[in-house]
């Protein structure tokens, strides 16, 4: 055995240290070291996140079963930040009675999901991709029904796991065609063997559907709501930001690698989903009162966007893509942290509870409010620019029409974020959620997620970096 | 850094100042040295411009400051002004000035309400200076937001419908705006090169005509949103009705003289044979409003909606002389931006210090203010004149000089729409005048008026701020046609 590939996988080894001494800390730490669990989980990834923040130079392992390459490294360091600010937003309800007996599992389940998405972003044939998905998508599951006796959390899991198992195997169904027809799994050699023939585009189809269920496009999302709104908040806040924006990026890197000889086709396939994203997900999403569906809704019609940047096929929109990611992790986890830590001391989740919140809460509903204008795309913050540079990669290719579309479906979001925004400033409430102190994690990653959407518009050197390692059709 | 630089940089300052203010009055201490400061820039400006006018620099920007921002896009932050910056940002100066004034008794959230007033400044500032396609497009949409929060929560009457309207039509508005400049921005480079979103560079290039004709319309109705394009105009009166004082005085004065400006420093500067050629349908448009909004006017019960729709009328003549593509013309339409953002403030301004006494804005239950307001009621009869157009004053000299523009094209679809728009001060003067008689004579309606206070030094100190420029331009307005037409000439260079 050739251990000498194992040190192109740093990054995954690395994880699988961290794992494993959380299983371990988990399992025989006792007595007053457990009371620091959550604050040795947060920093054991920090530590990850910094020792893996370099990009990787190119490099192949296993026989070109494994890739890396700079852009793979940047973007899983973004995941890993996401999974970070997870994990600190989750510290007060880890830290609650029913939570804290599983909390080991909390973080060796989210973890492992992580690890399943490195391995996606890295493959270089598609089992290894089909592992990474499975991998991700199997302790997802868990963690989603993990307040198992709460009837909705129970519901979400098993729905999940139904919609998952069945996307998986239809993707799988489209691999084996591909297979069949081209000869080879690895994603070097497929391109030369795509020629379009119907086998080959219903193969494509099936694998489109896969991929279409992790992303949550439309017609393939209507697990999405019931899932985010039976989930803990953190998990849902997890699946909204990292597992979409891992399986984004990874759609992207195939069908710009092995699909490209039928770019063509994939584009209108996409100009058609992308439409019909954006539209039902804002349509639904103005009827939503129950903030955990709502931002379910808009995270769907987020996905949307995200497509835009793939149907360009250029190296702006990879950039772009990987930008907008980082950018719409920033404010999504800022909604999500106020969500959950106002679901943590009230147990309210209505947008009717958050009526006069700004007369008790503040600096609360300044960030929420910061925030939901950082996802409508409003200036300076940097949802502004995010959202500018994705129109800009998918108007570069042609597609104007398209763009404008997406825009006033934006009109559309701008109004629902503003409904949050009202409730919380203008609406008037005799009795308003209890002014309260979070606690210093969810502190600390709201700060983070602050900074974020404030300064990675204005400073371009974030989107510079990003620009110098991506790479288009 | 450069200092135009600082119009953007001091209101920014000033918000970060106000985060930490604890009193009131250190609240409008901040306010009125950031205005002040603000206000001699714009006037040291101007003469600085001239100065450099004058010593026979002849470049189309002056003052220019160039630093490369996302080098990949080829977006730079470029800034620079000529004659018509100049005089925009002058306007928005003294508005901005007046209007901390106007706010100076506001009841409830002082610190919140001028944090954003203040990034509203810097919005209207920042578009102003700008060269760049995309930072305009940035500064545009940071004096959109404000908007709906300054009408949600300090606006009167259906302030929460208001402010939803107004702020989803502006953001349609500018969703249309965006696919003008993404096309202008990749067909900036018809001949190789790389692309580029500056302003003069794109200029210099010849666009292809059939893309112009696809981004025209787009970035001309993109900008005709925010300066009451008919019939996109719809969310003006309800808007402006609601809003507080200070914040109709902004928009009404100045934000919807941004709509102008993009109009002619980026849809028509930039893609002049498709300007000329689709010119026509904009102008029966803007025509409609011109008319339109008059009459409107003149059905109008309450004193805000009647200034509302008279700022419809009054902007859509703006566009409708950008539209004639002449010099005269398209220096009557800056003279007009110029002299009705002050005058459209000056009313704002006086209606609301009437409304904050008599606590209705309805004219059929005022009347005889004169005997009771002697001051108010002079300033607002001053500000009738020169909203209908009175030699004298700023109205006169703009209107003038838009039809003398206006009728230099010598077809028939020209003059007949010339004719028609030019039937406005008729109506103008119909609705000013009836509402001056109403109001201000005749026998006090409400026992209860006529123990109101008149003006105090506050309001006193911004009306007369306002009144003074009106009437200064009115009377002595050679030094600014002259700072206009200069800069409008490559424009209409473009365009021959």
């Amino acid at each position: 055995m050739n251990f000498s590939n194992l040190f192109f996988l740093k990054e995954e080894v690395s994880l699988i240290v961290v794992m494993v001494f959380l299983l371990l800390f988990d399992l025989f730490a006792t007595g007053k070291i457990r009371r620091y669990f959550h604050l040795i989980a947060c920093v054991a990834l920090g530590g990850h996140l910094l020792y893996n923040l370099q990009p990787l130079a190119e490099a192949k392992a296993f026989g070109g079963m494994y890739v890396n390459s700079p852009v793979i490294s940047l973007v899983k360091s973004v995941l890993e930040a996401g999974a970070l600010i997870v994990f600190m937003q989750a510290g007060n309800w880890l830290a609650g009675e029913k939570a804290s007996i599983k909390r080991g599992e909390f973080y060796v389940l989210m973890l492992s999901t992580l690890l399943g998405m490195f391995f996606m972003l890295s493959s270089g044939n598609f089992l290894l991709f089909f592992i990474g998905v499975e991998t991700a998508s199997v302790p997802m599951a868990a963690l989603v029904a993990f307040d198992k006796y709460r009837q909705n959390a129970a519901e979400a899991g098993a729905k999940y796991i139904l919609s998952a198992v069945f996307a998986s195997g239809l993707m799988l169904y489209g691999v084996s065609l591909i297979y069949g027809t081209v000869g080879s799994l690895y994603f070097e050699d497929i391109p030369a063997g795509i020629v379009g023939n119907p086998i080959q585009l219903m193969a494509f189809v099936f694998f489109f559907v896969g991929m279409g269920f992790k992303i949550s496009l439309v017609p393939f999302h209507l697990w999405t709501a019931d899932v985010y709104e039976g989930a803990p908040t953190a998990v849902t806040s997890y699946l909204s930001v990292v597992s979409k924006g891992a399986a984004v990026f990874v759609l992207m890197m195939i069908l710009y690698k092995v699909f490209a000889p039928i770019a063509e086709q994939w584009q209108s396939m996409l100009y058609l989903i992308i439409l019909l994203t954006i539209t039902v997900a804002n349509l639904f999403a103005l009827r939503q009162r129950n903030l955990k569906r709502f931002m379910a809704f808009s995270s769907v019609s987020q996905a949307g966007y995200l497509m835009l940047a793939v149907i360009s096929g250029t190296a702006v929109g990879m950039a772009s893509l990987v930008f907008y990611v980082l950018v719409y992790l920033c404010s999504n986890l800022g909604v999500f942290g106020v969500i959950s830590v106002i679901e943590q001391r009230t147990g309210k989740v209505d947008m009717e509870d958050y009526n006069g919140l700004y007369q008790t809460n503040p600096r609360l509903s300044v960030l929420m409010m910061l925030s939901l204008f950082s996802l409508a795309g409003i200036p300076p913050f940097a949802g502004f620019f995010s959202k500018f540079f994705v129109f800009m990669s998918a108007a570069g290719t042609g597609f104007y029409v398209l763009v404008l579309l997406a825009l006033i479906n934006t009109i559309v979001s701008l109004y629902y974020y503003l409904l949050v925004v009202k409730a919380m400033f203008i609406n008037k409430n005799d009795t308003p959620i209890a002014a309260f102190r979070s606690d210093n994690y969810t502190r600390v990653s709201l700060v983070m997620c602050l900074l974020g959407v404030l300064f990675l518009g204005i400073f371009s050197v974030v989107y510079e970096q990003f620009s110098l390692v991506a790479w288009g059709m | 850094m450069n200092f135009l630089s600082l119009f953007v940089a001091i209101p920014v300052l000033m918000m970060l100042v106000l985060l930490v203010s604890r009193s009131l009055n250190g609240i409008r201490a901040v306010m009125v040295t950031g205005a002040t400061l603000l206000l001699g820039l714009a006037v040291m400006l101007v003469y600085m411009y001239i100065g450099e006018r004058g010593a026979g620099n002849s470049a189309e920007m002056l003052f220019c400051a160039d630093r490369l921002w996302f080098e990949p896009l080829n977006i730079h932050y470029v800034v620079g002004v000529d004659g018509i910056s100049v005089v925009m940002l002058l306007l928005s100066a003294v508005i901005v000035f007046t209007g901390v004034f106007a706010s100076w008794r506001l009841a409830v959230q002082q610190k919140e309400y001028f944090m954003w007033f203040c990034l509203l400044a810097t919005g209207v500032f920042g578009f102003f200076i700008s060269i760049d396609l995309f930072t305009m497009f940035l500064f545009y949409e940071v004096a959109l937001i404000p908007m709906y929060l300054l009408i949600g929560v300090w606006g009167s009457g259906r302030k929460e419908y208001a402010a939803m309207k107004l702020t989803l039509m502006l953001m349609g508005g500018s969703a249309f705006l965006l696919v003008g400049i993404l096309g202008i921005y990749f067909h900036s480079a018809p001949e190789g090169g790389s692309y580029t979103m500056n302003l003069l560079e794109i200029a210099r290039v010849h666009i292809p005509v059939s893309a112009q004709r696809l981004f025209f319309p787009l970035t001309f109705l993109g900008f005709g949103v925010l300066g009451a394009l008919f019939p996109f105009h719809t969310w003006s009166p309800d808007g402006h009705a609601s809003a507080p004082t200070a914040v109709s005085m902004l928009h009404a004065g100045v934000l919807m003289k941004l709509g102008g400006y993009g109009c002619f420093r980026v849809a028509i500067y930039l893609m002049p044979e498709a300007a000329k050629e689709l010119s026509w349908i904009f102008i029966v448009l803007t025509g409609i409003s011109v008319v339109y909004g008059a009459y409107s006017a003149i059905v109008q019960k309450d004193l805000k909606y009647i200034n509302a729709y008279s700022s419809v009328s009054h902007c859509g003549l703006v566009l409708f002389a950008i539209l004639m593509l002449n010099r005269t013309a398209m220096t009557g339409a800056v003279l007009q931006m110029l002299s009705h953002g002050l005058m459209t403030a000056l009313f704002f301004a006086l209606i609301g210090m009437i409304y904050s006494r008599t606590h209705t804005r309805s004219i059929e239950e005022m009347g005889g203010l004169m005997r009771v307001m002697p001051f108010l009621s002079v300033c607002y009869v001053i500000a009738g004149l020169a909203s209908l157009g009175l030699p004298g004053l700023s109205g006169f000299v703009a209107e003038m000089t838009v039809f003398v523009g206006a009728f230099e094209h010598a077809d028939t679809f020209h003059r007949v729409m010339t004719v028609v728009a030019a039937t406005s001060i008729v109506i103008t003067a119909v609705y000013i005048l009836r509402v001056v008689g109403r109001l201000l004579y005749g026998n006090v309606l409400n026992p209860a008026h006529l123990s109101l206070k008149d003006a105090t030094w506050d309001e006193r100190f911004a009306v007369v701020c306002l009144i003074i420029a009106v009437a200064g331009i009115g009377l002595a307005p050679g030094w600014i046609a002259d700072l206009i037409s200069g800069s409008v000439l490559p424009v209409v260079g473009h365009l021959g």
